[in-house]
């Protein structure tokens, strides 16, 4: 039975935690489309997923947030990885499966996967 | 969309952007009545007058990167497809009001959905502004208060994932309970 009590275990949690996530301007963003055209086209799912993988794997540098509309809406659900000194990757047609690998091989080992991208969509 | 707290998760990033303090969604379900009533209300920014007469027309945005703004369209037409209507109240400096009726039994109406999934998204994606979730069901309640939730968790941001997970479970739960 859930109640607001385990809320302060997690707050012990928290506060014993030496890695604590910091929101840093020189680290890794993930930014997931949410506007009208990205939800209808699935991007809750996919945001989530980020976000529970990039937990489970530790990645307190790698920030994922949420925008408006990108200007592609066809290709919803999208999402843009801002490395820092390195241009933004678009992801397109983004799906709760591909997730574990956008973030195994690009966000951990720099490896863009670019049969995912835009660039691979429109030829 | 699939589901209406997909619609509810649009709408109600409509009062994100509109830097709303307090979004209050409530959803309403009377089995006697046949009615399903959704609302979502908050203190944000408003809209003149002019601008509300014309909000429900998709061409009518604040967008700036399209012409065109869908979320209040598509939701309406939902709920006009099951017998239903939205209105829209709004006060400028004051907040916004949305509120959309169905037939709850109508054969065209989409199921309400993952309401956890989209608690989680709203506030995860906007730790700083107070939500209170309210589900009625033929007269008994369940509630989700950020501002509760704050009282407990002190200075720890309501995006730290253990939180987004508790929100989870615990809006799944109370759901339930009350079906």
């Amino acid at each position: 039975m859930k109640s607001l009590a385990e809320l302060q275990e997690i707050r012990n949690r928290a506060l014993n935690q030496v890695n604590l996530r910091k929101e840093r301007a020189d680290g890794i963003r993930v930014v997931v489309g949410m506007a009208t055209c990205g939800i209808a086209a699935g991007a809750r799912p996919v945001l989530n997923a980020f976000v529970r993988e990039v937990e489970a794997r530790n990645l307190t540098d790698v920030m994922v947030t949420q925008t408006g509309c990108i200007g592609m809406c066809r290709l919803e659900p999208i999402v843009e990885v801002y490395v820092p000194g390195q241009e933004k990757v678009t992801y397109v047609h983004m799906t709760e499966d591909k997730v574990a690998r956008v973030v195994a091989e690009h966000i951990i080992n720099n490896r863009p996967v670019t049969e995912y991208t835009v660039g691979s969509e429109t030829k | 969309m699939k589901e209406l707290s997909l619609h509810i998760l649009d709408i109600a990033e409509n009062s994100v952007k509109a830097k709303a303090s307090l979004i209050e969604i409530s959803v309403c379900e009377d089995c006697k009545k046949n009615l399903l009533t959704i609302c979502i209300n908050d203190n944000g920014c408003g809209m003149s007058e002019d601008f509300l007469k014309k909000v429900k027309d998709p061409f009518s945005t604040t967008r700036t990167t399209r012409r065109v703004g869908m979320g209040l369209s598509l939701f309406e037409a939902a709920a006009e497809q099951c017998g239903g209507r939205l209105e829209i109240l709004s006060t400028q400096g004051v907040g916004t009001s949305v509120t959309v009726t169905f037939q709850q039994n109508h054969i065209d109406r989409a199921p309400l959905g993952d309401m956890a999934g989209t608690m989680q998204t709203l506030i995860g994606g906007a730790p700083d502004i107070d939500f209170i979730y309210r589900h009625i069901k033929d007269g008994r309640d369940f509630v989700l208060d950020t501002r509760a939730m704050r009282e407990t968790l002190g200075d720890i941001p309501l995006n730290t994932p253990d939180v987004i997970l508790w929100i989870g479970d615990y809006v799944n739960e109370g759901i339930n309970e009350l079906n």
